[in-house]
């Protein structure tokens, strides 16, 4: 008989609930992790890492087809969308592997079923597990933490149904490759899957509600985006709505409203990527504290729910929805229960966010519009990928570094970027914000040439208009 | 190498301190142990012992300097076999006498200008100063706030990792927060400057004798002020009949035997501790992170002292015998007039009574004694008509106004604290229940 009484038991193993669960074990606690379905939860599985891969494929393909801007022949270039998907689950099958092996090592024990709340008492609550309809475990622990993610919105009418109408789901693991495609929103999710598709020879089309594709980003960045995906061959509507989807047997009609007018378009398949919602359902939270608002479980600034002893962290508790903010809420619910003392809340302005399209998005803090709205003077500062050396060796000179400061302090309060391998270097101004550096460190820092990275230092110098290269 | 003596920090929250008396003089051979100075903090002084033995070198600040910041150099100490040359290889910066004026020494003359915004803080690049210790962390960008705000950093507690003063702590120190981060940082450590209309000199102003203030006058105005300006007080008032209480204190000092004496306020500090324990709610303070609510209720008891006015605490009020209250309130008392209170015998009560029946006062509201989250006023016990089962009667009361921090302490918190008090004070055997 499993021991069934624990300090921490974690519903969801995602990168929120496996994170937290083996930082509480490092801290002494004896912890359990319930996963219903995947060690890894969705980010593992059908989320961050399997999209990653197949992004590479992608990437790989395109260089293959500019071989010969670099002097190289490649002939007859061509791919088998199985093996790209074999590819990608081997690559997610590889990482939740990983996370059973990492949970293993730090002596926490793995449920195999579905967790909810059921009842006892502060100090003691209890936690069910099913599986299949059947019960497997009852638990009990001082301290639960909800970590069941979230998972795609749907809009009335255009529910999807997995075989013409996607989700990102379906979108990861195709059957085939589409020779047209409708992606209904343009977040992070949804432009990953229309740049993919769009780089293995879709027609892509992109429905966006509001006036701009990236809404989250910097508005200069949602434009440089979409005249380069134009130039691609995709096709952007902004301000534009997805009225009705009529599917027949192997393609669908969507009807699609832009300002007044009305027009059809019919596809292969779709991939509806309009945002997430929480998994806040049939997790035992009726009749208790824990209190929900838009499908989010609501929590303080330590995860704390309504219910003592009741915690929430991630995707659940509501956006950004970001895997590292998710591990990152764990070990702050984790530590705090511990009563550690160096634990701070989560600056929601120091979480970057990266979208691996081509070309790459990423960005930290604060966008130049609403650090205009919280009343801030600001400097801007910009460098374009053009005027560095490496992005011309590398054959990437589309893109270029934002970066906005405090005029009176030198705060650095946000930086934008998109082009060539952005998602690796926006984590140097990640740094720099959590250390809350200045202008002045920033530009005293050396970067090696040649690199990328000479940019962001580029853009820091611009903003007080001292950029050497441009 | 000389060693270095420096300014000690005495309590959490000094961050300077008034250099009283010197018991030793240039020259002088020490060993460790021997009580070398006096230092006056904001709340008492102490005797400072040295720590290593040798011959006193330089005293470097003198006798009557205030102000003195934690860890400056106070003087040097050759060690065996060195001589007065060696005192020289002391850099200069550390070891010239600060740069702090002492304030004119007796007043005379026109009144003493606003502190005048401390001189301008460490560069953005810190010297590297060697082995003292007392750097003081702080992120880039909380050093040119704070340089731009003309707020000194070494007076502030850091809340970023390893105590690094971050951006936050500045903004707090600006009055922007509502609270500081611990209870101990809820201390100012650096007051606004007080607003000008009191720096200048009023027009047709009589003579006066100017009173440099101390620092204890200080930190009775920073805190008072800010408990004042920051926390939403409100009152509520009730009587009580003290007949009982005063027949069963008569009882018991009459079998005493010499071995306690006690006093009303005594019984005062007992029927709060066994008050909270009933009303736990109020035995609370706010921060930004939660409402604290304390397990055990320390009481502090405010004490008048010539140099202003001090609040050692009871600890675990209600659980203790009145025997033992009073011989210890008595102990604390007397300690707190010769200004030889420990910091732990002041700091950390969470609740207070200040009890101004002595002095005929019949009622008044006080100030709560942050972060505390509310204090009860006691007036003077007299005889007043009162009307009891519809006909006029003689009394004996006392009235006592609770101040509460409505942030943690609602009406009905406060109301249930003093009906609980009430029911002690008019029935005093309820306290050994």
């Amino acid at each position: 008989m499993a021991d069934t009484s624990f300090d921490l038991v974690v519903i969801g193993s995602g990168p929120g609930g496996y994170v937290a669960a083996i930082r509480a074990s490092q801290l002494g606690m004896k912890s359990a992790v319930v996963e219903a379905e995947h060690l890894g939860g969705i980010c593992l599985n059908w989320g961050c890492i399997p999209t990653k891969a197949l992004l590479r494929s992608a990437e790989i393909y395109r260089y293959i087809q500019h071989a010969d801007d670099f002097g190289l022949s490649v002939k007859g270039a061509s791919f088998d969308v199985g093996k790209v998907v074999t590819r990608s689950r081997q690559v997610a099958k590889r990482l939740s592997d990983g996370v059973a092996y990492l949970l293993k090592k730090n002596e926490v024990t793995v449920f195999d079923g579905h967790g909810r709340l059921a009842g006892g008492s502060v100090g003691a609550r209890k936690i069910a597990v099913e599986k299949g309809g059947k019960a497997v475990a009852d638990l009990t622990a001082e301290h639960v933490i909800l970590a069941t993610g979230a998972r795609a919105r749907s809009l009335p009418g255009l529910e999807p149904d997995g075989k013409l109408v996607w989700t990102y789901k379906e979108a990861m693991a195709p059957d085939i490759m589409p020779k047209s495609l409708l992606v209904v929103g343009s977040g992070a999710i949804g432009i990953e899957f229309a740049s993919f598709f769009r780089t293995m020879g879709a027609e892509v089309t992109v429905v966006e509600v509001i006036d701009r594709i990236l809404p989250a980003e910097d508005e200069e960045v949602s434009a440089f985006a979409k005249k380069a995906f134009e130039k691609q061959g995709m096709r952007i509507l902004t301000g534009a709505t997805v009225k009705s989807l009529k599917k027949s047997a192997k393609s669908v009609t969507a009807t699609i409203g832009t300002g007044g007018e009305a027009s059809e378009l019919t596809v292969d398949r779709v991939v509806m990527a309009v945002g997430i919602v929480g998994n806040v359902e049939d997790i035992g939270i009726g009749g208790t504290e824990v209190a929900v608002d838009k499908n989010h479980i609501v929590v303080d600034e330590w995860l704390r729910t309504g219910e003592p002893g009741v915690y929430a962290i991630g995707d659940v508790v509501g956006p950004p929805w970001l895997a590292h903010k998710a591990s990152h809420e764990g070990v702050i619910c984790v530590e705090k229960i511990a009563g550690l003392n160096d634990v701070r809340p989560l600056d929601i302005s120091n979480v970057p966010g990266c979208t691996y399209c081509d070309p790459q998005v990423a960005s930290v803090g604060l966008t130049e519009a609403a650090a205009q709205a919280n009343g801030r003077k600001v400097r801007v500062g910009r460098f374009p990928f053009v005027g560095n050396g490496k992005a011309i060796a590398l054959g990437e000179p589309e893109g270029f570094i934002k970066t906005i400061f405090d005029a009176d302090t030198g705060e650095l309060l946000g930086a934008h970027m998109i082009g060539a391998e952005v998602t690796e270097l926006i984590q140097g101004y990640g740094i720099a914000k959590t250390l809350e550096t200045t202008e002045a460190e920033l530009m005293h820092s050396i970067f090696p040439h040649p690199t990328l990275s000479e940019m962001m230092h580029e853009s820091v110098l611009d903003a007080y208009g001292r950029a050497i290269h441009f | 190498m000389p060693i270095k003596i420096l300014m000690p920090a005495l309590s959490p929250t000094m961050t300077e301190g008034n250099l009283a008396k010197w018991h030793v003089k240039e020259g002088d051979e020490v060993s460790a142990g021997d009580v070398i100075a006096e230092i006056e903090t904001d709340k008492a002084t102490m005797e400072v012992e040295a720590v290593d033995e040798g011959k006193v070198g330089r005293i470097v600040v003198p006798e009557g300097r205030e102000g003195v910041p934690v860890n400056d150099v106070i003087a040097l100490l050759l060690e065996d076999g060195e001589d007065a040359g060696a005192l020289e290889s002391v850099s200069g910066a550390d070891a010239a006498p600060s740069p702090n004026p002492a304030p004119a020494a007796n007043g005379q003359g026109r009144p003493a200008p606003s502190p005048a915004p401390p001189p301008e803080p460490a560069p953005a690049a810190p010297a590297a100063d060697g082995d003292n210790g007392a750097r003081q962390f702080a992120s880039p960008l909380a050093r040119r706030m704070a340089r731009q705000a003309g707020l000194d950093l070494s007076a502030l507690r850091g809340s970023g990792p390893h105590g690094r003063v971050v951006k936050r702590d500045i903004e707090m120190a600006l009055g922007g927060g509502a609270s500081a981060v611990s209870a101990l940082a809820a201390a100012p450590a650096t007051p606004p400057p007080p607003p000008a209309v009191f720096a200048e000199a009023q027009p047709f102003e009589p003579e006066f004798e100017l009173r440099p203030l101390n620092s204890m006058r200080r930190t009775i105005a920073q805190r008072l002020t800010r408990a004042k300006q920051t926390i939403p007080h409100f009152y509520m008032t009730v009587d009580c009949e003290i007949e009982a209480l005063l027949a069963l204190r008569r009882t018991l000092n009459g079998k005493a035997d010499g071995a306690y004496k006690l006093s009303v306020n005594d019984l005062i500090i007992k029927a709060c501790g066994v008050a909270l324990r009933k009303a736990p709610a109020a035995n609370a303070s706010f921060s930004d992170e939660g409402i604290k609510l304390y397990k055990s209720a320390d009481v502090s008891v405010a004490v008048a002292i010539d140099s202003g006015l001090i609040t050692p605490v009871i600890r675990d009020a209600g659980n203790k015998g009145l025997e033992t209250i009073s011989n210890e309130m008595k102990d604390l008392a007397s300690r707190a007039r010769e200004g030889k209170l420990q910091p732990e015998e002041y700091m950390g009560g969470t609740f207070s009574i200040s009890n101004l029946g002595m002095f005929g006062i019949r009622q008044f509201d006080a100030v709560i004694n942050p972060p505390q989250g509310a204090i009860l006023a006691i007036g003077a016990g007299e005889q007043r008509p009162v009307v009891k089962d519809g006909a006029l009667a003689v009394a004996t009361l006392m009235t006592c106004t609770l101040s509460c921090d409505h942030r943690v302490v609602d009406g009905a918190v406060g109301a249930e604290f003093l009906a609980a008090f009430k029911d002690m004070i008019e029935d005093p055997l309820n306290m050994l229940l």
